[in-house]
Order: structure tokens, then C-alpha cells, then sequence
């Protein structure tokens, strides 16, 4: 397991793997830094010294032709500069690519809190309970401004956009306590938009998770909306009118009408069922109605968990 | 001495404001941006002050947050971005390529006033109620949710953005076509390159922004959605809109500080800059790929990934050329003839306040680290490290510099060395705390903020204050010296350029005989001696 | 006819046309600039919501937008026309060229108005009144705050261009402008032609989607 950077003065200690390495990152970085800054204050408390006016010094023989200075000067600096790209862009690309063992975690923001809901129906608000060592991928969405995401412990960070879903995951490696701060300026109360994620062990987060009591999961109450809004009319196995069966959808390839594919992952669903007409399944009529301004933020979620949650099913034949 | 010179030549006030002389318009402008440094200075003041504790107790965080947003408001566009061009650069470009005026003396005068109207709309905004979007007016904050004056504060900011395209045009033709005649592309003095490069992002950036304004303002007053999620508008496209010219705005700020550093650091060094063709083109290296890395400002907005790998690409190329400036900057020193006048201790001080600045700007370049810190008082520190470290002492050290051009006085030189190592200082005990607070995780824009980070916001507040008294220092001197310094002559540095081969100050028509160029800038001997480039 | 003057801060009349052609030519590049910005928006959503952006084309009024187009085309033939004249001095007939421009103009702006009428006559205003609806109204809203945006800052520009031709027309009558002084001529014609070229855009991203 990775330490903690501990022995750098002033330090946040991170929580993390992938903390770990943007310390590394950042140490790297700062090596870079501290030995250039070195080199030139060396060159111009020298100069400012050896040349100053007055004093007898050397001054024949100045470089006229500069220019293989320049090219060595340039080169060098952006082999520098290329070596930190691809070590950072690596390491970013590590952060982007979502792991697939990860439990979804569903957040929505609002002027001035986090709302935090877990599959099996818990609920919290500024407060985000995790076990340790699970991965975790954060599923959020914004029901008014832009907030953004942040876990200094865990060195990550997202904006949290109204009208789309955007994910962040992590992995914590350390139980405890941590900070969690809305980044991304939101009005008054900006600064008081805060939060804890709590990382547990297994046995206290299943003690946790027990305590809340939820009285059904997040998905058999996107059920209940399912039926209550109408969908299952449709998409439903008795359904009347001719609808894509919706059990085994996510996660697959969809073929559309105008003859592209598309994954049916989080936002897919959530845009299908916003705006159904914008994304035509092949072979369907566009005779859904758009759900635009009619569900909550929180509704949708439940939904989109409840369409998860039958993604191992496959429709009865009737 | 008593020769009739642009200041003597009519001293009536209807002729200070309906004046075409660029000499006389970049009073103007002096006396215009001072006036808004001081403003945006004392909402600074009150920042540092409530965020001495971590409670939040001395405004409220409404009040706080207007407070913000006007600093950055006030000094992104009322002062940094005309501060170097419209005021040094509107004095001596003319004076520099030997012209009697800008292409556009009348044109000039107008930006002025829009100028002026722009930022006393602003104001306007700010005495009503203020406005508390932050000065990155981000959507859909500031068109549905926020309760400040916004559409007044735009509509501001759209005027002053006129006068800074008509400033920009005004010196692309000015330096194009009125060069004295023997005055080739690469005798030109560095602080016209860059000042040239900074005209062309001037131009081609600043009508994206108005654009985006309008946008934003019509979204705002009529409410018609083009930027609003429920009817399928895209708020990143405001990010985008606003960077693309926001990004180069941060080029329109340090390129003429740029400038001006290398012409202190070649006149006190007594030698031609090192590499000066390389100087001079890293400018307008610096003016192209900065138009090509706003992205780097939302690596965790949501945008793609491969964007964010681009724009993180781009931004390591473009900090290339500033890289090359700084090494070319200490090579000059090497073997020169080195005087410690103000204007030089200023220039050694924006060596090291920008170096400082440029490699945290690799930091936030490099794409995993900046998802960390971004949004936090590191990047806060960073850019000020760049704008005030970098871009204002610049300007302090050209201020100095011109001072006995620009007013035939000379000004007191123990004050001005002691206001140029207060202000290094100062600067530093401000903003270097705020790496710190950064590193740690401190959110930018945060009214109150955890208990154990107050250390570290006490220290910056602490060098605020020295800060605050070594920017006011000059105010008192320089202004001494208006009535009781030491008449200037015609060249007090020995410099080379055209403009110290006229009078202090200049006459109304800056030479009596068109000069004819001879030789490069900066030619100085071994012994320190220089060569005009006139003469 | 003696040559002007130049004015003071140049040395000769030709640096000064120099320095005015190349200062208007620096100006277009702003406006390409500041029209570019809502055209990217244009593009952004276009190509977000194509069918949306498809039907509300569909709704605007392709015949004002052809009738518009020619005039505008025809006004520039008679610019390039007036400027060549006002060169060689034929003045009187230079002034008639640019102000038949500057009536067209008129005649555009005119028309513009009443399509703008007949759009909100028929509730094409993006609020909340909006004609279109279904699935594709959000898009659709959207293309028609492009094009009122888009279209009112080109008619301003228009405007400005209508005053301008005819002061220019007005001085050119007076016998202004000779083949040694012509600079106002060349900008002024120069504004003009821009302003025709950002219809061209305009018309093509308005009236045609949806009507292949």
C-alpha cells in the first residue's frame, strides 16, 4: 500500500493510491522548480556582482553570435517541459479511466449542499460514508449552478454542471476523516459549502449502512417512479405501445436511427429520457414525450439506478 | 529649459480633455488607472483584513463576495490590462519610431473616453448593490441564480473593451506605417515588439469577449436560454467563449512588462540584449500559441479528456518562449557594465518574481496536478506572481524609467530604491503563503475557511499590509517630484533609444526633425558609453 | 485640383492611406472575431441538436432572405462601382452610385423589419411563448436567439454602413475625392463588402438547413 507523504514540511497527508502519486508528481515537479530557480538566481547574483559598474572585470570577448545558446536553451527546456507532459497527461489518463469493479455513489449539488444518496437507499446530506479499500465512482449532478467536487485528501477534484451526470472515482486507502469543499464559486454561501467523507472499514461500514435503516434501495424506488410517471406503460413487458425493452440496456451498445452507436451508460439514459426525440433508437417510432422539467434531479437518479439495477435481466418472452 | 514643451504648450483644462496629443492622452490614462488601482487596492485590503480570521466576521459573505469581485474586475480590466500600453506605451511608441503621434491621434483620445465611461459604469454597478459572480462571470450563476448588478458591470466592461481594440489597432498601424525612416523590423526596440504582439491579441481577442458579453447580457435581461441547461444550452460554452479571450488577456498584461524588462535590463547593463531577434519573436510566439490554451483553465469542468491532454500539450509549448526570454534576460548581464538605478531593481525583481510565477505555471500545466490545485489559492498565488510580481512591477520599473521623460523631473532615487526592495518584499511575504494555502487545499474565493489554515492566511495578510504601504510610497515621492525634483535632461540614463534624443519633456510635436535610424538599439561600448540610434 | 495636405503626424499622403487602409483592415479582423464568437455558438449547437436546427429553419422566410442576399450584392457591385468613379473623378455620378448603395441598404433594413414582424407574429420569439414545441423546441429556441442575435448586430452594421455611404456619396458630389486622394473611398468600401460577406454566412446558416 502506498504511505502517505509525510516527510515534505506543511503537507496534507493523502488518503489515497493515486494521492500518492501526485505527490510524487509534485515533488517531481518541484525539484524541476527548486534546481532551475537555484541555476539562475546563482547567474544573476553573479553577474549583478562580477559586472557591476565600476568594478575591473573581464569584459572582452562578449558572445556575439547567440544563436547555439538559443537552440540549446530551447531544446532543453522542452525536452523538460515534454518529459512532465507525459508523466502528468499519464497519470491523468490513469484518473480518467474509470475502473470497473466501482459502487456507485449518487451526488446531487445545490446552492449551498451535497446530497448523497447510495444504492441500497441511504441517504446524507455533507456527509459521504465509504468503506475502505472499495472503489468508489461518484455519479453528480447539479439541480441549479456549477459546483465542483473536492477532496484535497484524495488530490481530485470535478465540476458538478447542471444538466449533465459527471463522474469522479477513488479508491481510499486510509480510514479517517476528510475534507470535502465545493471548488467551483457558487454564491453566498460558497464558503460554507463544505462536507466530510467519512472512509470506514468494512465491518463499520456495514454497521453504518445498517443503522441508516433505509426503508427500500435506491432502485426499487426508481421502480415505483418508473410506474408512477408512466414508463412502464411502454418500456414495461406488457407495454402497449412498441418501446426498446429496457432490461440488459445498460452498459450495451445502442444502434440509433441515424445509423451511429452509442453506449447506454449514465448520461445516455439520462439525456434519453430528458429528450427522448434527440437520440432515436433504430427501428423505433420517436413517440416518447420529453421528461424535461418534469423530474427532480433526484428522481431521475433513482431512475437511472432502477434501469442499472436490471442490466444483468432479460425480458421474458411473452 | 524653458522651452515650450507638451505640458507648457496650453495649460488650460478643455484643452487636457479634448487633447489629440498621445503624450498628453497618456496622462489621461495615468491619472485614469491610478485612480482604479486604488480601488481595486482597497477592496484587496479588505479581502486580506476579513480573512485574517477564519470566521468570517468582519463583512458578511455577500459582502465578501462582491468584494472579490470587484478587485478582480477593477484590476483585470481598469488597470493591468490598459495599465502598461495605454499608459507608457501610448507616451513613448511614437516617441520610439520617431513619429510626431499614433496613427490615430483623435481615435486615441476616444478610447479614453470609453475607457473612462466603461469603468465609471462599473462603478456604478458596484454602488448600487455590486455585482458577486467573481470577474469570470460563469453561467448559469450569473445569468439565473446570481443577485448583483450584472448586466450593468458587462455592459461596463463591453465599452472598456472598445477602448482597449481601438488601442490595439492605433499601434499595429502606428507600427506598421509611421516608423522613422531607416527603422527596419529588427532594429526596433523590444518593448515595441512586444507591444506590437500585445496589440494583436488586443484585436483578436478582445471582440470574442464583447461577444461573449452580449451574449451573457441578453441571456441575463431577456432570459432567452443560450446558455441555460433546461432548453439544451451549453454553460461550458461560456467557459470556452470566455477563456479563448481571457487566456490572451493574461498575455495582454505581461508582454508589455515584458517589454520593458528588457529594455531596463539592456540600458542598465550597458549591452545590447542576448538574442535580441529571439526576444523579439518569443513575443509574437508567446501572442499565436496563447490563443491556442484556454483550455487549461477547465481541465475539470467536464470537457474531454483528449481536449484536456491538448490544451495541456499547448501550454507546456507556450511556455516556452517566455522560458527563453528569462535565460536571454541574464545572459545580457553577463559581462555588461550593471547600474542599480530603481528601474533596474525593479527589473531584477520581475526576474525573480516571474520566474517564480512561470515554473508554478508548469505546475498547473501539468494536468494531474492542476485537477488538484486548481480553483485553490495556489492558482491565486500564481497568477498574481505573474500579473502584480511580473506585469505591475514592470510597470513601476518603466514608470521610473520614463518618469523624467514623461514629466522633465527627476525623481528621488534612495526613496525609489527603497519603495523597489519593499514592494519585492512585501509581494513575496503576500502571495508565497498562498502556494502553501494551496498545496493544503484551500478553496479560492472562500470567505471562511478552516481554523488550521489561519496561520498561513495571517502571514499574507501580514505582507499585504507592508505591500499596501510600499505601493503608496511612489504616489508620495514621484508626486514630490513633480514640484521639487531636479529638472531631467535630455537623456538622464544614456540610453539609446529615439525618445531620449528629444527633450525632456518633448515638445507638442515630439522632434523638431524627423530622426534617421542608423544603427540597432542598444549599442553600447565596452566602457559603458552609448550609441544613439540616431547618431 | 491641388493635393490635400496630409495630416500632421504623417510625412506623406500616401502614408497616410497606408495606414488607413491597413487600419481598416485590422478592424474587419476584430469583426471577424466578434462575429465568430456567436457563430461558434451557432456551430456548438447546431451540431448538438441537427433535426431541431433543421425544422426551425424550415420555419424562417427563405424569399425575404434571397430578395435580401441580392440586394446586398447588387449594393456592393454599386460600391465598387462608386469608388472606381469617385477615383477618376467623375463625382457627381460617383454620389448617385454610393447613395442607390445606401437606398438599398434602406431597402434590406426594410425588409428585415418586416420579416422580423412576421416572426413574431407567428411567436418564433425564443421566450416563453415559443411557437415550436415537442422534442425539439429547446434546439429550435436556440437557433432562433442565434438569429435574432446574429441578424440585429448585422443590420446595426448595416446601419452604420447606410450613414456612411451617404456622407461619403456626399462629399464625393462635392468633387472630394481625386486619384490622388481616395482613402475614405477605399474603407468605406472596404466596411461595405464586409458587411455584405457576413450576409453571405448568415444566409446560408439561417434559411438553408432543412431546405436541401
Amino acid at each position: 500500500m502506498d504511505a502517505p507523504v509525510r516527510w515534505i514540511p506543511y503537507w496534507s497527508p493523502s488518503a489515497t493510491g493515486y494521492a500518492a502519486h501526485v505527490d510524487t508528481l509534485f515533488v517531481g515537479l518541484l525539484t524541476c522548480s527548486v534546481l532551475v530557480t537555484a541555476l539562475l538566481f546563482y547567474l544573476l547574483f553573479r553577474f549583478a556582482f562580477e559586472y557591476r559598474a565600476g568594478r575591473a572585470a573581464d569584459r572582452d570577448h562578449r558572445i556575439k553570435k547567440s544563436w547555439h545558446w538559443e537552440i540549446s536553451w530551447t531544446a532543453a527546456t522542452l525536452l523538460v517541459f515534454l518529459a512532465l507532459f507525459v508523466w502528468s497527461a499519464r497519470l491523468y489518463l490513469q484518473a480518467a479511466d474509470m475502473p470497473a469493479n466501482a459502487v456507485t455513489v449518487y451526488v446531487v449539488a445545490k446552492q449551498w449542499m451535497w446530497k448523497v444518496q447510495h444504492a441500497g437507499g441511504q441517504r446524507e446530506i455533507n456527509e459521504l460514508h465509504v468503506p475502505l479499500g472499495q472503489t468508489i465512482r461518484l455519479l453528480m449532478t447539479s439541480q441549479d449552478v456549477i459546483h465542483s467536487f473536492f477532496i484535497p485528501a484524495f488530490r481530485i477534484k470535478h465540476d458538478v454542471l447542471p444538466g449533465t451526470y459527471q463522474s469522479l472515482w477513488f479508491k481510499p486507502q486510509r480510514a479517517g476523516v476528510f475534507n470535502l469543499f465545493c471548488a467551483e464559486y457558487c454564491g453566498t454561501d460558497h464558503s460554507r459549502m463544505l462536507g466530510r467523507v467519512v472512509v470506514l472499514d468494512a465491518p463499520r461500514f456495514q454497521e453504518w449502512l445498517t443503522q441508516q435503516a433505509p426503508s427500500e434501495t435506491l432502485a426499487a424506488e426508481g421502480e415505483r417512479l418508473f410506474r408512477a410517471n408512466g414508463c412502464s406503460g411502454c418500456h414495461g413487458a406488457g407495454g402497449t405501445v412498441r418501446a426498446p425493452a429496457l432490461e440488459g440496456l445498460y452498459g450495451r451498445p445502442v444502434p440509433l436511427q441515424d445509423g451511429s452507436v452509442v453506449t447506454a451508460d449514465d448520461r445516455y439514459i439520462r439525456d434519453s429520457i430528458l429528450r427522448p426525440r434527440s437520440q432515436i433508437v433504430a427501428g423505433y417510432a420517436p413517440v416518447m414525450p420529453p421528461f424535461e422539467g418534469r423530474l427532480s434531479e433526484d428522481d431521475l437518479l433513482r431512475i437511472v439506478a432502477y434501469i442499472k439495477s436490471i442490466a444483468g435481466e432479460t425480458r421474458q418472452p411473452q | 529649459m524653458s522651452a515650450r514643451n507638451y505640458l507648457t504648450e496650453d495649460t488650460r483644462l478643455r484643452s487636457w480633455f479634448f487633447t489629440t496629443d498621445h503624450k498628453r492622452v497618456a496622462i489621461l490614462y495615468f491619472a485614469g488607472i491610478t485612480f482604479f488601482f486604488f480601488i481595486g487596492g482597497a477592496a484587496a485590503t479588505l479581502i486580506r483584513l476579513e480573512l485574517l480570521t477564519p470566521q468570517g466576521d468582519l463583512v458578511t459573505s455577500d459582502v465578501y463576495n462582491r468584494l472579490f469581485t470587484l478587485h478582480g474586475v477593477i484590476m483585470v480590466w481598469f488597470f493591468l490590462i490598459p495599465s502598461i500600453p495605454n499608459t507608457l506605451g501610448n507616451f513613448v511608441v511614437p516617441l520610439m519610431i520617431g513619429a510626431r503621434d499614433l496613427a490615430f491621434p483623435r481615435l486615441n483620445l476616444t478610447s479614453w473616453y470609453l475607457f473612462m465611461i466603461g469603468g465609471l459604469i462599473t462603478l456604478y454597478a458596484v454602488f448600487v448593490g455590486g455585482i458577486d459572480t467573481g470577474w469570470t462571470f460563469y453561467t448559469p450563476f450569473s445569468t439565473m441564480y446570481s443577485n448583483g448588478h450584472v448586466v450593468v458591470a458587462v455592459v461596463g466592461v463591453f465599452i472598456a473593451g472598445f477602448s482597449s481594440i481601438l488601442t490595439g489597432l492605433n499601434f499595429i498601424v502606428t507600427i506598421h506605417r509611421m516608423r522613422a525612416p531607416g527603422l527596419t523590423w529588427h532594429r526596433l526596440p523590444l518593448f515595441l515588439w512586444s507591444l506590437y504582439a500585445t496589440s494583436v491579441i488586443l484585436v483578436l481577442a478582445t471582440p470574442v469577449l464583447a461577444m461573449t458579453l452580449l451574449l451573457l447580457g441578453l441571456e441575463r435581461f431577456f432570459g432567452v436560454g443560450i446558455f441555460d441547461p433546461k432548453i439544451g444550452g451549453d454553460p461550458l460554452l461560456f467557459q470556452h467563449l470566455f477563456w479563448f479571450y481571457s487566456h490572451p488577456a493574461v498575455y495582454i498584461m505581461i508582454l508589455p512588462g515584458m517589454g520593458i524588462v528588457s529594455e531596463l535590463i539592456a540600458c542598465f547593463s550597458r549591452k545590447a540584449v542576448f538574442g535580441y531577434k529571439f526576444v523579439a519573436w518569443a513575443s509574437l510566439s508567446i501572442a499565436a500559441f496563447g490563443f491556442f490554451v484556454w483550455g487549461h483553465h477547465m481541465f475539470v469542468s467536464g470537457q474531454s479528456v483528449f481536449a484536456g491532454l491538448v490544451f495541456s500539450f499547448m501550454s507546456f509549448v507556450v511556455a516556452v518562449p517566455s522560458a527563453i526570454k528569462v535565460f536571454n534576460w541574464t545572459a545580457t548581464m553577463h559581462k555588461g557594465w550593471i547600474r542599480f538605478d530603481a528601474p533596474m531593481l525593479y527589473a531584477l525583481g520581475f526576474l525573480g518574481l516571474f520566474t517564480i510565477g512561470g515554473l508554478t505555471g508548469l505546475f498547473l500545466a501539468c494536468l494531474a496536478y492542476d485537477v488538484y490545485v486548481t480553483d485553490t489559492y495556489f492558482v491565486v498565488a500564481h497568477f498574481h506572481y505573474i500579473m502584480v510580481g511580473g506585469a505591475v512591477t514592470a510597470y513601476f520599473g518603466g514608470l521610473h524609467y520614463w518618469w523624467p521623460k514623461i514629466t522633465g523631473r527627476l525623481y528621488p532615487e534612495y526613496w525609489a530604491r527603497a519603495a523597489a526592495i519593499l514592494i519585492f518584499f512585501g509581494f513575496n511575504m503576500t502571495f508565497f503563503p498562498q502556494f502553501i494555502l494551496g498545496t493544503l487545499g484551500m478553496p479560492r474565493r472562500y470567505h471562511v475557511y478552516p481554523a488550521d489554515l489561519q496561520v498561513w492566511n495571517v502571514l499574507s495578510s501580514a505582507g499585504a499590509s507592508v505591500l499596501a504601504v510600499a505601493y503608496a510610497l511612489p504616489l508620495f515621492y514621484l508626486g514630490w517630484s513633480l514640484f521639487f525634483g531636479a529638472k531631467a535632461p535630455t537623456n538622464p540614463w544614456g540610453a539609446t533609444g529615439l525618445e531620449w534624443q528629444t527633450p525632456s519633456p518633448p515638445p507638442v510635436h515630439n522632434f523638431a526633425v524627423t530622426p534617421k535610424v542608423i544603427r540597432d538599439p542598444y549599442t553600447y561600448r565596452p566602457d559603458g558609453t552609448e550609441q544613439p540610434q540616431n547618431a | 485640383m491641388p493635393e490635400p495636405a496630409p495630416a500632421f503626424q504623417y510625412a506623406t499622403l500616401s502614408q497616410q492611406h497606408g495606414a488607413a487602409r491597413l487600419g481598416m483592415w485590422t478592424f474587419l479582423a476584430t469583426e471577424v472575431l466578434f462575429f465568430g464568437g456567436v457563430l461558434l455558438a451557432y456551430v456548438v449547437y447546431r451540431y448538438g441538436y441537427p433535426s431541431a436546427f433543421a425544422e426551425a429553419a424550415r420555419h424562417t422566410h427563405i424569399a425575404i432572405g434571397a430578395a435580401n442576399t441580392a440586394i446586398l450584392l447588387t449594393s456592393s457591385f454599386l460600391v465598387a462601382w462608386g469608388v472606381e468613379a469617385a477615383k477618376q473623378g467623375f463625382g457627381r455620378f460617383a454620389a448617385l452610385l454610393l447613395w442607390s448603395a445606401a437606398a438599398s441598404g434602406l431597402l434590406f433594413m426594410a425588409l428585415k423589419g418586416y420579416e422580423y414582424r412576421l416572426e413574431l407574429s407567428e411567436s418564433l420569439f425564443p421566450d416563453d411563448g415559443f411557437a415550436i414545441t415537442g422534442s425539439v423546441a429547446g434546439g429550435a429556441r436556440l437557433f432562433f436567439v442565434f438569429y435574432f442575435i446574429a441578424t440585429a448586430l448585422h443590420a446595426l452594421h448595416v446601419a452604420i454602413g447606410i450613414v456612411v455611404l451617404a456622407a461619403i456619396g456626399a462629399r464625393a458630389r462635392g468633387g472630394a475625392y481625386s486619384a490622388a486622394y481616395y482613402a475614405p473611398l477605399t474603407v468605406a468600401g472596404l466596411y461595405w463588402h464586409f458587411v455584405d460577406m457576413v450576409w453571405i454566412f448568415l444566409f446560408a446558416l439561417i434559411y438553408l438547413p432543412g431546405r436541401a
